[in-house]
């Protein structure tokens, strides 16, 4: 049981609260939709008024009015204060999402990449004024081709899987170069994050399967099947694999399975979403890939946002660097310059002009600050940590594979069965702990998965206390405790929230009251 | 090292806990010849201030569009974001925060989201809308693919417009070749937009027309939308400029079925190309094949109003190959910055404001009108036109930053082979009277 701060002894939902007349409890207060609240008349910008005199507007001038609401300002700070206020957040507490590296985000990042010479400066303004700029891409360029060893990288890919379809793209376009357009098959391990299935289907390939071995890692046997007799004419283009994998586990064979695959003429795809258990230590070139994306919002630290934006910046090896996208940055003697406009190599363009500058500044700074050896102490620091928390939690909870993990620690709900309670309940019963739940029922390999990354961020006095209320869940749901597990989150701003519904009547949308009586006549 | 809290006496404790001698028994499970020994030929740690004096420096080495007379539009577009969005964008819960995936303990991201939604739905004029994509051009190629799926891979052919944005036109080719969608070969001159007309058959799956297109020029979809519908083609409507939506009739009542365009004109800065938003607008029937996140109404528990992520079996990482799409993190900060702004705007407000864009844009225009060698163009516009030189933009352009001024962007910047003596120019809301007579000055002189 939790010994500091409120008790999170069950209590039947809201049994005996109060009700208050505004709805609000403390400093949970009701916040309406803005639609509610706003009129179209009001507004929180001053603007001159319009002289009203030229229009070029053609006979495509608006007629009707567009029904938005606005605010005054201080209406405006309370409205997104008062939202901000029911988000969990990592600067609030552990927040040990597996596969998603919530590690700190360091304001220095946010200082440096408001600079005007990077934020307010246009992609299309002349090159000889945007130096600065383009430096920046330079040198992050380096920094991230000398982590991985690998001789380019891509820098435009907008997010990981924008990334993922850079480096697929890359290979197909030197796969067509080559003459090799049968080449279409593309393994897939089972365990795999849902993107890569996704990206090679986008990018024209087909999926085959790869199941996992009882240890959690590529069944070598399967992949041998596949891969045997075929030479570099069969129909494999490639292997989409995550290493470290998404059970958390080094992928050990990997350098076997990088020389079948160029032996059967395919290249090396790996999603680079867990490189953070690598910086500083491994590099990907060394292993034999080809092509790998890298979240700078989940390895270098820019910030999540609620779900972006991201970065996925793409390294290449020598075979596909010809193939990369447009545009990216060349050292002239005069400085810097943009090449925007593909050869015949290039596999085109990816958006619509240089990628994400504003993550570019900000994993930099987070680059230099830490330098070559605080990378590798930051890697070392988040494979300590969940190490750490699988050792203390391995006898109460039941680890999916023996033996040790990398960046990242996976159960199993072995430890729940004949409780009933399940991962959702368990998650949900984190809630109340005051911890984000970690990532559930993924990988889908594994049973009621529970996937745990603490990164390195964590001291060790915040990861006791976690282990503790970990600890002290697992006590209560195998003490047949499950009414509380139910009912959970308690505490939360909001109860369980009924996600079917939203599914199956979807509402996307506020309607303005007299369009919905109008729909109802 | 001021961002990793363990110490020395934390790690000799915590590998006793795991029963490890050293921090290198961790990584056993990596091949002996992958091991790297010592540290990576980098520069080590350096303190914030030495950091942040780097930045500086290069930041120096560029020129802040709000330091000069500035006239750069296509696709990006200088406005005046008040104070107030980045000071919430930088609250802690929105900055720091993941995708809502426990909505219990995300309802601040997700309620903004679904308010993004209802703004991007009534300025589009479309029924619903997502949570955002990565921009502009990647919402376009997406709408595309979508078109593609909703005729079931039956109708092969997209059908772009001349008038559609180069980069735009490129990154929807980069992600229709490899799906067997066929491009029509595009004439990309000026006043064509109509002539796509003429493209659209039974085999088409989608026509795609951006207004105001990459000339500036207002583009009429309605007759368009006409002989889409009669092939079951859809209509995608695009734009680059949010701001223009506010002042011209907005595509959901010219018949277009996807809506996608560029959200970083409002709250969302230049940063160089990114982080911008995407915008998404589709109609009610086709929502299902929508790429990208949702955000939708429900009730918790206690039967309080609540939001969720929903309609998630069309994303990758329930359907995997099935997806609608690969797409995974979108620009969820950057929407926050969009919608903020535009809940500060209001009606009143945003209409206001695309009327000062249009106002600068006709006394631009009137300018260059009168300046011999140079001409204006375009018949409508709203707040970017192209202008026609005696002489090579791009030569106009750089002798204009001689004399302190950014003129604007030669097309042929954006595609090689147009005519390389077009420049487009943009005024917006912060293009002061003095900014206009400076560039009435310097292209002056530079034509003389």
């Amino acid at each position: 049981m939790k010994t500091e701060g409120r008790p999170t002894a069950p209590v039947a939902a809201n049994s005996n609260a109060v009700q208050t007349v505004s709805g609000s409890q403390a400093l949970n207060q009701a916040t309406a939709l803005l639609f509610e609240t706003g009129t179209p008349r009001r507004t929180g910008v001053d603007l001159p008024e319009p002289k009203g005199t030229k229009s070029r507007l053609g006979a495509h001038g608006r007629k009707g009015a567009i029904g938005l609401p606005g605010l005054s300002e201080p209406e405006t700070m309370r409205h997104y204060v008062r939202l901000s206020q029911k988000n969990y957040a990592i600067d609030l507490g552990v927040y040990p999402l597996g596969s998603c590296t919530m590690k700190h985000n360091p304001r220095l990042n946010e200082k440096v990449a408001r600079m005007p010479g990077f934020a307010d400066v246009h992609p299309l303004q002349p090159v000889q004024t945007a130096q600065g700029a383009l430096e920046i891409m330079s040198v992050l360029s380096h920094w991230l081709m000398t982590l991985c060893n690998m001789p380019a990288v891509a820098l435009t890919p907008k997010a990981g899987a924008h990334g993922e379809l850079c480096g697929m793209m890359a290979i197909r376009a030197r796969l067509d170069h080559d003459g090799a357009s049968h080449k279409r098959r593309v393994l897939v391990p089972d365990a795999a994050h849902g993107t890569n299935p996704a990206t090679a289907v986008q990018c024209g390939f087909t999926v085959d399967g790869l199941p996992s071995n009882a240890g959690g890692r590529v069944d070598m046997d399967a992949l041998r099947a596949k891969l045997d007799g075929l030479g570099k004419d069969s129909d494999i283009a490639g292997i989409m694999l995550t290493n470290p994998n998404t059970c958390g586990l080094f992928e050990s064979d990997i350098i076997e399975i990088a020389a079948l695959i160029h032996k059967a003429g395919g290249y090396f795809y790996c999603d680079g979403a867990n490189f953070n258990a690598l910086v500083g230590r491994v590099r990907p070139g060394d292993l034999g890939v080809d092509a790998m994306h890298i979240n700078l919002h989940k390895t270098f630290s820019t910030p999540h946002g609620g779900g972006g934006p991201g970065s996925g910046p793409t390294v290449l090896s020598d075979a596909l660097k010809d193939h990369a996208p447009v545009p990216y940055v060349v050292k002239t003697e005069d400085g810097f310059d943009l090449v925007e406009h593909p050869d015949d190599k290039s596999f085109g363009r990816m958006c619509a002009f240089h990628g994400n500058m504003g993550m570019y500044t900000r994993a930099l700074s987070y680059m230099m600050s830490h330098g070559s050896d605080g990378l590798k102490q930051a890697t070392e620091d988040a494979v300590l940590n969940a190490n750490y928390v699988q050792a203390s939690l391995s006898d109460v909870m039941t680890p999916a594979f023996e033996g040790g993990c990398m960046h990242e620690a996976l159960f199993d709900d072995r430890f729940l069965k004949d409780t009933g309670v399940d991962t959702l309940d368990f998650a949900k019963a984190m809630i109340d702990e005051g911890y984000h739940p970690m990532t559930m029922y993924f990988p889908l390999v594994v049973h009621g998965a529970m996937l745990i990354e603490p990164t390195e961020s964590e001291s060790k006095g915040e990861l006791d206390r976690f282990i503790r209320s970990m600890r002290s869940l697992a006590e209560r749901a195998k003490s047949g405790d499950v009414e509380s597990f139910k009912q959970a989150p308690i505490y939360a701003p909001m109860r369980r929230l009924d996600e079917t519904q939203a599914a199956r009547k979807p509402v996307l949308r506020w309607t303005p009251p007299s369009d919905v009586a109008e729909a109802a006549e | 090292m001021r961002y990793l809290p363990l110490n020395a006496n934390d790690r000799t404790q915590m590998l006793d806990v795991i029963g490890v001698e050293s921090v290198d028994d961790l990584f056993y499970n990596v091949p002996e010849a992958a091991r790297l020994k010592g540290l990576i030929d980098l520069p080590t740690h350096q303190s914030e201030q030495a950091v942040e004096q780097f930045f500086q420096r290069l930041s120096n080495k560029s020129t802040p569009a709000s330091s000069v007379p500035f006239f750069c539009g296509a696709g990006a577009y200088k406005h005046h974001i008040p104070a107030t969005v980045d000071h919430l964008i930088q609250r802690s819960e929105f900055l720091t925060a993941y995708t809502p995936y426990q909505p219990e303990i995300s309802q601040g991201t997700l309620q903004t989201l679904f308010e993004f939604q209802t703004q991007v739905a009534l300025l589009t004029g479309m029924e619903v809308a997502n949570a955002s994509m990565y921009d502009g051009s990647t919402a376009c190629a997406e709408a595309v693919v979508m078109a593609h799926r909703v005729a079931r891979g039956k109708k092969s052919k997209a059908v772009l417009a001349p008038g559609l944005h180069p980069h735009y036109a490129a990154a929807t080719q980069t992600l229709a070749s490899t799906l067997n969608i066929t491009i029509n070969e595009r004439d990309t001159r000026m006043g064509r937009d109509d002539h796509v007309i003429d493209h659209i058959d039974d085999d088409t799956c989608c026509v795609v027309v951006q207004s105001p297109n990459v000339f500036g020029e207002i583009v009429d979809l309605r007759p368009i939308a006409e002989k889409a519908h009669a092939h079951k083609a859809l209509l995608i409507a695009v734009f680059t400029e949010p701001v223009a939506l506010a002042a011209i009739t907005p595509p959901g009542e010219q018949g277009a079925d996807i809506v996608v365009g560029e959200g970083q004109g409002l709250g969302v800065g230049l940063a160089f190309g990114g982080p911008h938003v995407g915008l998404f607008a589709c109609r009610q029937k086709l929502v299902r094949q929508m790429p990208g996140r949702v955000c939708g109404e429900t009730v918790d528990a206690n039967g309080d109003r609540g939001y969720v992520l929903t309609l998630s079996t069309r994303e990758q990482h329930i359907r995997r190959e099935k997806a609608t799409s690969n797409i995974c993190t979108n620009s969820g900060l950057c929407c926050l910055a969009f919608t903020i702004h535009m809940s500060l705007l209001g009606d009143a407000g945003i209409q206001r404001l695309a009327t000062l864009n249009h106002e600068k844009a006709c006394d631009l225009a009137d300018v260059i009108d009168g300046i011999a060698g140079a001409e204006v163009l375009n018949d409508t516009f709203f707040n970017e036109f192209t202008v026609r030189l005696n002489t090579n933009a791009e030569g106009v352009v750089d002798a204009m930053v001689e004399k302190g001024v950014i003129a604007g962007v030669p097309l042929s910047r954006l595609s090689p082979d147009s005519d390389e003596n077009l420049l487009l120019v943009c005024a917006t809301e912060t293009s002061s009277g003095e900014d206009i007579a400076a560039f009435e000055t310097a292209l002056k002189e530079v034509l003389s």
